[in-house]
């Protein structure tokens, strides 16, 4: 949805610096933003939070077939990454030496592009590169 | 006063080496080697870009020494591959290390030396009480043309400077410059590769502007070549800088901690910052720098730096954890193929 | 409460239909249920239609309509759902509610979908709507990579082996082979699953679903009716639905889905059938892993035990508890939005001794199990022989 925006210039500080939403209610993270606890729905107090840089990895897979936005790129690997607060992120995993991606492997985010199309706006985001 | 508060550098993962552009066309890559004193250089991640590069240097900065980035009142971008023709690197930053609303942006454009006159003007804004703190930031990831001597040395990383009226690691204490129209190297609006002049790249170009304006700063500041610990110099090459040493009579082991172009290839607008990072992360208290910049075009700008004094121990905590060195040994190799498709080149050549 | 029941189904062959529109699709499987339900089109009261992602595969959307239009059936009421691939077991549960209800006495419950017409990294991203296009599909998420997560937790948590998963694909090509509308006629064999190239680590292209075209239909209608018209049926026990989060990275668990226990739980509680007592079961083997998760969570199996059980036969066609006798997606095929009602059909055609070459001897009960998504949705139908009351 690289043509779309607004959609995708809403999500900036989520992308560029994971902020997400912290309800003051309950004590919880959430990332992505929520518009509603999920815990407390109405009686939830919700404010933005910036997730934690650092997290390591749940579970990981390397992706060589993928779909049209990433088929100049695969292969490349995509994980899930507990953060130090506890809440879960999806996101890709690069620079890695051989070897080094693996569940448990410490992670750290970086700034990277998503997405650079001809049409469009340049898409950066998230992705967490392995601790060295 | 106006100094130096953080730095961060960011380069890429991975490296190409003179041997396997050499092999690609038929050159002897010990010729290159020799000539270029380079050995091997950066090559981006499919990922990766100007702005990326800017952002990960500048949150190294602002982790470092905890700064608010809310503080940051004006951020200039100098570079000349910028991923927009028309929308600003700066605005990307801001936004990417929380800079925003608050604040002034703007790209600048000089060749290699726009990330310095980045620096000259958040002097500027400081100095006249504008504003209490400045991000200033280098970064590129240059192209070349195929086939093309700048192959070898074209090469991607980023620096970035946090500038502010309390100098916390060292004080900019003068800057001066040198400018002209000099027609070494050039890239019109709607190409893909720059060009350059050859062989007039060298004396009427790099080393006139260098050394005019390291001259010109040491007469205008009353001090000796002597005085300085280091010299860093703008470095397409690993051969130019010895040369104006040479030619200014400095002794190389000045001139050797500021040089990081034979490792990394020439990181255009990034290159004296990624250079005076290297120094930063070995130089103590009380040391003095001088710095200049090349741009073609034809410009330079000299800085004169004296690092803070301080206890050394207090200084060692404001250099980031990982030092550029560090960064340099931590590489992957790539064959031509690769490069070629990472850099965007393939399209282009026929 | 009315007992509903399905009399009659009918479908296309899955597979590669080149010459075939989504609307021939979706009007063939239409026409042949009612000619095997033995009913006119004039009793049909209305319409429900699972359809995951014509907008993005073929432009279309307001599929309700096409449907209703094709089939000759205007004015009734006709309505498009929409649950990702558990599209067809939702349509499925929303016909049934509305004749369980007493809105409506006969209906059609359907499903199809038209997916070679695009390129296939176009299916991909289509098939991405079925998780969180902000932050799954646009970094970089594909099905296979997602379920790939759940696979590798899987296997370090329960020590699940990549050759226990390319058994699941044996064994359902096994049963595709005596399925004469499967889109893969042919049994492969562990080997060549292993060697099929990699889509997502430690996924293979042989233990992943394939891209599919296809159609099918139930009619559904009140017990009384059936009786009525003689024809053979079989109940609906129970249908249960849940949810659970969009989003893969958000779920407490990534090694079971949530939403599956709790909608088998209400079905079982439901229908007075327990685990046990289920003769053959029809589960949403997506990729390989999925259909093991799936046997866990139904509560077939204990957690980590699955895998075993299908290297020990146990989930074959003569097993104490066949597993996809009609193929399942991996070699029946998967045209999204037709799965859940090609499920349906498969309950139906055994517990009505319709099989043919893959019938289980003489079974009473069924389950059909349908996911959208990571877990996002899950819907669950019991079905059960009518037992002849005298």
């Amino acid at each position: 949805m690289q043509e779309a925006i607004p959609l995708n210039w809403r999500k900036y500080p989520e992308r560029y610096r994971l902020e997400g939403t912290h309800c003051r209610e309950c004590g919880e993270d959430f990332y992505p933003k929520k518009t509603i606890c999920p815990n407390c729905r109405r009686e939830g107090k919700l404010e933005d939070k910036q997730m934690p840089r650092e997290g390591k990895i749940i579970s990981y897979s390397k992706v060589k077939a993928s779909h049209k936005d990433f088929k100049d790129e695969t292969p490349y690997y995509v994980a899930l990454i507990e953060l130090k607060n506890g809440v879960t992120i999806f996101s890709q995993i690069v620079d890695s030496l051989d070897n080094e991606v693996e569940t448990g492997a410490e992670v750290k985010k970086v700034f990277r592009k998503l997405n650079d199309k001809k049409d469009g706006v340049i898409a950066y985001s998230h992705k967490f590169k392995v601790e060295d | 006063m106006t100094g130096i508060s953080a730095y961060g550098t960011s380069i890429p993962l991975r490296r190409i080496k003179v041997e396997e552009i050499a092999k690609q066309w038929g050159d002897n890559p010990e010729n290159i080697k020799n000539g270029l004193k380079v050995r091997e250089k950066t090559v981006r991640n499919q990922d990766e870009d100007s702005a990326t590069l800017a952002v990960e240097a500048s949150r190294e900065a602002i982790k470092t020494n905890q700064i608010n980035p809310k503080q940051i009142e004006a951020i200039y971008v100098g570079s000349e591959s910028p991923p927009y023709a028309v929308k600003p690197t700066s605005g990307i930053v801001a936004e990417a290390v929380g800079a925003t609303p608050d604040l002034t942006g703007a790209d600048l454009e000089f060749a290699c030396k726009a990330g310095t006159a980045g620096i000259q003007a958040a002097i500027g804004m400081i100095k006249s009480n504008e504003i209490d703190k400045a991000l200033v930031v280098g970064t590129d990831t240059s192209q070349s043309s195929p086939n093309n001597a700048l192959e070898y040395s074209a090469g991607c990383g980023a620096g970035a400077l946090v500038l502010d009226k309390q100098g916390e690691i060292a004080e900019i204490k003068k800057t001066t410059s040198y400018t002209t129209d000099t027609p070494d190297f050039w890239r019109k609006a709607h190409n893909e590769f720059p060009d350059h002049g050859g062989r007039f790249t060298g004396k009427p170009a790099y080393f006139k502007h260098v050394i005019n304006s390291t001259e010109n700063l040491l007469e205008q500041i009353g001090k000796n070549k002597e005085e300085f610990d280091y010299f860093i110099f703008h470095q397409p090459n690993g051969k130019f800088p010895l040369k104006a040493a040479r030619k200014l009579e400095i002794p190389k082991e000045k001139v050797e901690p500021g040089l990081v172009t034979p490792k990394i290839g020439n990181t255009y607008s990034a290159a004296t910052f990624l250079g005076l990072a290297n120094v930063l992360d070995r130089a103590e208290p009380g040391e003095e720098i001088l710095l200049t910049s090349y741009g073609s075009g034809a410009g330079s700008d000299s800085f004169w730096i004296k690092m803070k004094e301080q206890p050394k121990d207090k200084l060692e905590e404001k250099k980031p954890e990982k030092t550029l060195e560090d960064k340099i040994n931590r590489k992957k190799y790539v064959d031509y193929g690769t490069y070629a498709s990472y850099m965007n080149k393939l399209k282009e050549v026929y | 409460m009315r007992d509903v029941v399905i009399i009659g189904t009918g479908q296309t062959k899955f597979g590669e239909k080149w010459e075939k529109s989504l609307k021939n699709l979706m009007a063939e499987a239409g026409v042949k249920a009612v000619k095997n339900s033995k009913i006119k089109g004039e009793e049909i009261d209305a319409l429900y239609t699972g359809c995951m992602a014509s907008g993005r595969l073929v432009g279309q959307e307001h599929i309700g309509a096409l449907v209703a239009d094709q089939v000759g059936l205007n004015p009734i009421p006709s309505t498009r759902v929409e649950a990702a691939c558990a599209s067809g077991g939702t349509a499925l549960r929303t016909a049934y509610l509305s004749v369980k209800s007493g809105e409506h006495d006969l209906v059609v419950a359907g499903g199809g979908e038209k997916m070679v017409d695009v390129p296939t990294e176009r299916v991909n991203y289509a098939l991405g709507g079925a998780g969180d296009q902000e932050t799954e599909i646009f970094n970089g998420a594909t099905f296979a990579a997602l379920y790939a997560l759940m696979a590798r937790k899987h296997m370090e948590k329960y020590g699940t082996t990549e050759k226990q998963l390319a058994e699941v694909s044996v064994k359902n090509h096994e049963n595709g082979a005596k399925n004469p509308y499967a889109q893969y006629q042919r049994e492969i064999s562990v080997e060549s699953v292993m060697n099929s190239p990699e889509i997502a680590s430690p996924l293979k292209l042989f233990d992943c679903s394939p891209i599919t075209d296809g159609a099918a239909s139930v009619v559904i209608t009140t017990k009384e009716k059936a009786e009525e018209k003689g024809s053979d049926y079989i109940e609906i026990k129970a249908s249960a639905q849940a949810s659970d989060t969009l989003n893969l990275a958000n779920r407490k668990s990534i090694t079971e889905i949530k939403a599956t226990q709790k909608a088998s739980k209400k079905a079982y509680k439901q229908s007075g059938i327990r685990p046990k007592e289920v003769d053959f079961a029809e589960v949403h083997d997506c990729f390989t892993i999925a259909e093991i998760i799936a046997m866990e969570d139904l509560g077939f199996y204990e957690k980590g035990e699955a895998a075993k059980a299908v290297e020990q036969g146990k989930t074959k066609l003569k097993g104490e508890l066949p597993i996809n006798p009609s193929g399942g997606l991996k070699a029946k095929g998967h045209p999204v939005g037709a799965t859940g009602i090609a499920q349906a059909i498969e309950a139906y055609k055994q517990l009505t001794g319709k099989a043919e070459k893959r019938q289980i001897e003489n079974p009473k009960t069924a389950l059909t199990h349908n996911v959208g998504g990571t877990g996002a949705t899950a819907v669950v139908h019991m079905f059960q022989k009518p037992s002849k009351e005298e």
